[in-house]
């Protein structure tokens, strides 16, 4: 029995070596990316929803104006403070959100989504590049 | 009554049955309660119709110079792409000759202004469309508000029945992505493209329908084209109807056409 130390070194060995990418990244965890707001948007204050709500529902949001515009005819949002927006993804979101590169894109870069809208819909509909 | 062993049993297994169904009735009983504090509706300029329609006045638009305009103001508004080859073709509105516009109306010896005459053709969003039957994922429909038939492009998986189901060939293909057809500078940047691989066609301008202007094509006909709704015996194009004689590109397949032609 005596190759317990030999069994013991290769456990140590064995755990630190399956651990090693859990503490070569203790603390490197990516900072969550900082949104730019544009000169309109920090004038308007507040978006269609509360901001919370924005944060974890705008592609739910954005599902619904698609779906009722297109399908169902219906083109006016009106929020909760009674204020009224077009249903509009290029006319409306990047009106005011028009820098999609430090906003929409910033934030999607980190989370790894990309969507496929601006296939079709313009990103740029101020007509700067 | 008396209580048994079995019928204890069988109580209990019931009301397991029900306690289990409790968090998917919550679910479902709960949702409207933190459901989203907004209300949607229509625009207060918006133009409202059940069924759209349009009467095309042939006699005013005699050479390819009078529909010019028109179908440059209609792609211009909506991106269509313009390919110079025959096969990439995107055309929301066209011009065509007679015979292929009308097929079966032929006479022996007709008006050689009539015959000669380029007629404008289009969707016609038909009351009973084939191409709808035809679509696997509803991407295209008629829309129950105001009688268009739409696309949805965001459910069109480019399988083309609906082309193949078309009588009228309003229906054209993305083979190509469209940007390359487009011009950088004239976009419209209020309304969106397309994509390669999507189905595409007149729209009847819904979305300007939705902010109170009429279709772009009649706009800019300067009293050619009528637009209305089929439904009001007081529109504009009811009135056209009853005091014109009429006819439709292929009445014969009951697809019951809402483009009509003053010829
Ligand atoms: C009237 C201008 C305006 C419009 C229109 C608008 N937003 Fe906003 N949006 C804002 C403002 C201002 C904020 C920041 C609010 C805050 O900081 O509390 C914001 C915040 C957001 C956020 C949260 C960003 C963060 O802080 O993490 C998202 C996501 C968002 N908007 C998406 C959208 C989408 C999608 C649309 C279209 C449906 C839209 N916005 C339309 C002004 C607007
Ligand atoms: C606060 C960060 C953040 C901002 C800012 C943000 N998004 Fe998003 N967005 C996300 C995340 C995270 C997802 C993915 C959610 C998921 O997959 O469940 C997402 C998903 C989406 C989707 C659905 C994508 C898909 O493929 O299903 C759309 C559309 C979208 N965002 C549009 C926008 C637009 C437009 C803006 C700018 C006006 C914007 N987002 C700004 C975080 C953000
Ligand atoms: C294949 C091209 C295409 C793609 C991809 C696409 N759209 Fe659209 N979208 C359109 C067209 C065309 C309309 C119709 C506009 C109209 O009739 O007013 C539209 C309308 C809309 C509308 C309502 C009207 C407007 O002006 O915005 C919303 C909202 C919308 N789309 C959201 C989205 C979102 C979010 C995505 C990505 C997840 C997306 N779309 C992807 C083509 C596309």
């Amino acid at each position: 029995m005596n190759d317990k130390k030999w069994i013991v070194l290769g456990l140590i060995l064995f755990v630190g070596l399956f651990s090693f990418p859990f503490w070569f990244n203790v603390g490197k965890a990516a900072p969550a990316p900082e949104v730019v707001l544009t000169e309109q948007a920090k004038a308007a204050k507040e978006c269609v929803m509360p901001t919370d709500f924005m944060k974890t529902e705008h592609m739910q949001l954005l599902d619904v104006w698609r779906l009722k515009v297109v399908r169902d005819g219906v083109s006016q949002f009106v929020n909760a403070d009674g204020k009224e927006f077009d249903m509009s993804l290029s006319n409306t979101c990047l009106d005011c959100h028009s820098n999609k590169a430090e906003f929409c894109d910033r934030c999607h870069n980190y989370a790894s989504v990309n969507p496929y809208c601006w296939d079709c819909h313009i990103d740029n509909p101020k007509g700067d590049k | 009554m008396e209580s048994s062993r079995r019928r204890f049993i069988k109580m209990a297994g019931i009301a397991a049955v029900g306690l289990s169904a409790h968090p998917a009735i919550k679910a479902v009983a709960a949702a409207p309660e933190h459901g989203p504090q907004y209300t949607l509706k229509t625009g207060d300029q918006a133009l409202q119709a059940k069924q759209w329609a349009m009467v095309i006045d042939t006699r005013r638009l005699k050479t390819d110079h009078d529909l010019e305009p028109l179908i440059e103001a209609c792609h211009k508004t909506h991106n269509v792409p313009h390919f110079t080859e025959k096969n990439h073709e995107i055309k929301w509105i066209w011009e065509t000759h007679f015979h292929n516009a009308f097929p079966g109306n032929t006479s022996n010896y007709m008006s050689e202004e009539v015959e000669h005459r380029p007629y404008l053709v289009l969707c016609n969003h038909c009351q009973n469309p084939p191409c709808v039957r035809a679509c696997p994922t509803k991407a295209t429909f008629k829309r129950d508000s105001d009688g268009v038939v739409m696309m949805d492009m965001h459910r069109c998986i480019g399988c083309r029945f609906c082309m193949a189901a078309c009588p009228y060939g309003s229906r054209s293909f993305n083979f190509k992505d469209p940007l390359l057809g487009l011009n950088e500078k004239e976009i419209n940047l209020t309304f969106p493209r397309r994509m390669k691989g999507v189905v595409e066609k007149c729209n009847f301008c819904v979305e300007r329908l939705a902010v109170g202007q009429r279709p772009a094509c009649v706009e800019a006909s300067g009293g050619a084209l009528l637009f209305g709704d089929l439904t009001d015996p007081d529109s504009e194009v009811r009135h056209a109807l009853r005091e014109n004689f009429t006819i439709r590109r292929k009445p014969s397949l009951g697809t019951e056409p809402c483009v009509y032609y003053i010829v």
